[in-house]
């Protein structure tokens, strides 16, 4: 049987949506993540929009601000080493945020 | 409100740091409580996948033949590599087939850890889940507790060993260090692959339980400081990229996009084709080394683990084992403390001769130029894996034309592309940072 024929990668996922969809989350209703809007309007990089591994910021043309999807975090920490200035990052609730499984 | 629970000793986060040095205080009878954030211990963290086991082994001897262990690492690989194209180094040897295998592990920390957990309460220390420290508490200047949420409950101790990891926001509230540098910091992200256990094996070519290990380095990582990975569990693979905070920062990059190109490299991809991405994860490592460790000690307060930085970030990539022997030690020193009676920083400071006279800090002090160093000399790990994979596949392209002039084409290309003093002067310069 040649290997294309058998080649099925379909669970193999790539997007940080898909792989999202794979973790496990306790959610909370408040936000562990703030972000000084101001500040965030004058830094030109904006490197959070991009550097984030779950994509947990991204900016609104219409409001000319950072919004944040803080139920996706990962809890890395990567945002406020990156973005001190404007992200204030702290751990979620105990309890809350997500589960590894596996880690 | 009734009178706060008061505890000897109060250890923040139950991963290798702290749940060893929660074994340790407990077997010497001293209270401690581990206040862990996440739901069950484990559940917030993650590593690569390899535990060292020295120290392990010494607290729990043979611990192999119960705690949930994936695979013992008998097989090391390193590579370099270009954009499609791979130059490696690979070690194998049977002496690590047997016990104590060479205390190399591939573990899954969601697993370990709560075993681990679970051993550290069988010795006596009491593990709380759940609870995450919004703030230490202190009276003059000298740590008394801990504020914790949900629910703003305080917690009173003599002493904290904070094993929270590489956030370290406790060293931060105390004053041990200033904000954490992105270019000390490393983000890293795993995604954790399904597969038959056969598969795995004859993939990786491991007999049974043998594991393997692979680093790599170069255009896995986009040419930034970093590198990729790939460990073996039994019926899975670990495979994930981690780079500095001022790369990813720098070159505009993505951490899940550096894990996509890497896994569909063609050295990469015939491991995990046809796999089940079962979880994807995201971590900070902490990579400054000896050069830029916090304070390790205040009043009332040890740091422990990645908390305290303590990664060797070499070729080595170490950390658990780091982190576990820094825990043991942390424990003995609040032990004799507790004998004095006596938390004060000068009290405490033995903790950090104790670490210097072990593997640790002599550890982080050989390697305390690698970061400095390729963080200055980012064309190393940016340009030379292109250029070695070139020269390679000029000299081992088959063509009609003479080996003599092979080798003089080669040899301009290289004087053209690296220079024969250029590679001497970074050869001496790596091997002084390594020295």
């Amino acid at each position: 049987m040649s290997e294309s024929h058998n080649d099925d990668n379909s669970k193999l996922k790539s997007t940080i949506e898909d792989k999202l969809f794979l973790d496990k989350y306790k959610l909370d209703k408040q936000s562990h993540i703030e972000v000084d809007q101001e500040k965030y309007k004058t830094d030109l990089l904006k490197a959070v929009n991009y550097i984030c591994p779950a994509k947990v910021y991204a900016h609104s043309d219409e409001k000319n601000e950072c919004l944040v999807s803080f139920e996706n975090c990962l809890e890395c920490g990567t945002c406020r080493v990156a973005a001190p200035d404007y992200v204030k990052w702290y751990y979620p609730r105990g309890g809350f945020g997500v589960q590894y499984r596996l880690g | 409100m009734s009178e706060p629970e008061k505890f000897d000793c109060i250890v923040v986060g139950a991963g290798p740091a702290g749940l060893s040095a929660a074994l340790t205080l407990a077997k010497a009878g001293v209270e401690a409580a581990v206040l862990e954030r996440g739901e069950y211990p484990g559940s917030k963290n993650v590593m690569g996948g390899i535990l060292f086991t020295t120290i392990l082994d010494k607290l729990l001897p043979e611990f192999w033949k119960e705690a949930p262990v994936e695979r013992h690492v008998s097989q090391r690989r390193f590579s370099l590599l270009s954009r499609d194209g791979e130059l490696g180094f690979s070690f194998r040897t049977g002496a690590f087939n047997e016990p104590p295998f060479n205390h190399t592990w591939t573990v899954l920390r969601a697993k370990f850890d709560r075993w681990y957990a679970e051993q550290a309460e069988a010795a006596g220390a009491m593990i709380i889940p759940g609870m995450m420290v919004s703030q230490v508490l202190t009276e003059g200047g000298k740590v008394v507790g801990v504020k914790t949420e949900p629910g703003g409950d305080e917690l009173r101790c003599d002493v904290i060993i904070s094993a929270e990891g590489a956030n370290s926001f406790i060293a931060e509230q105390m004053g041990l260090r200033s904000a954490l540098d992105p270019s000390h910091m490393a983000v890293a992200v795993k995604e954790v692959i399904g597969l038959p256990r056969s598969i795995i094996e004859d993939r990786f070519l491991l007999n049974g339980d043998e594991g393997s290990a692979w680093e790599i380095f170069g255009q896995a990582v986009q040419g930034t400081f970093g590198s990729g990975f790939v460990y073996t569990n039994k019926e899975s693979v670990s495979i994930g990229v981690g780079s500095t905070v001022h790369d990813m920062k720098r070159y505009k990059l993505n951490p899940n996009d550096v894990l996509e190109q890497f896994k569909h490299h063609p050295a990469v991809w015939p491991l995990i084709r046809r796999g089940e991405t079962l979880e994807y994860s995201a971590h900070m490592i902490p990579e400054g080394g000896f050069q830029h460790l916090p304070r390790l000690v205040a009043d009332g307060l040890l740091l422990t683990g990645d908390a305290a930085g303590l990664v060797n970030a070499s070729i080595y990539h170490e950390g658990s084992n780091l982190a576990m022997a820094s825990g043991v030690l942390a424990a003995e020193t609040v032990i004799e403390a507790k004998k004095r009676g006596d938390f004060s920083a000068a009290s405490l400071s033995s903790y950090r001769h104790k670490l210097e006279n072990s593997f640790v800090l002599k550890d982080l002090k050989k390697f305390q130029r690698v970061s400095a160093f390729f963080n200055d000399n980012p064309h190393i790990l940016r340009d030379y894996p292109n250029i070695f994979v070139e020269l390679l596949s000029d000299y081992f392209t088959v063509s009609e034309s003479p080996k003599s002039e092979v080798e003089k084409s080669l040899i301009s290309k290289f004087r053209r592309e690296i220079g024969v003093l250029n590679l001497a002067k970074d050869a001496i310069k790596i091997g002084r940072a390594m020295r």
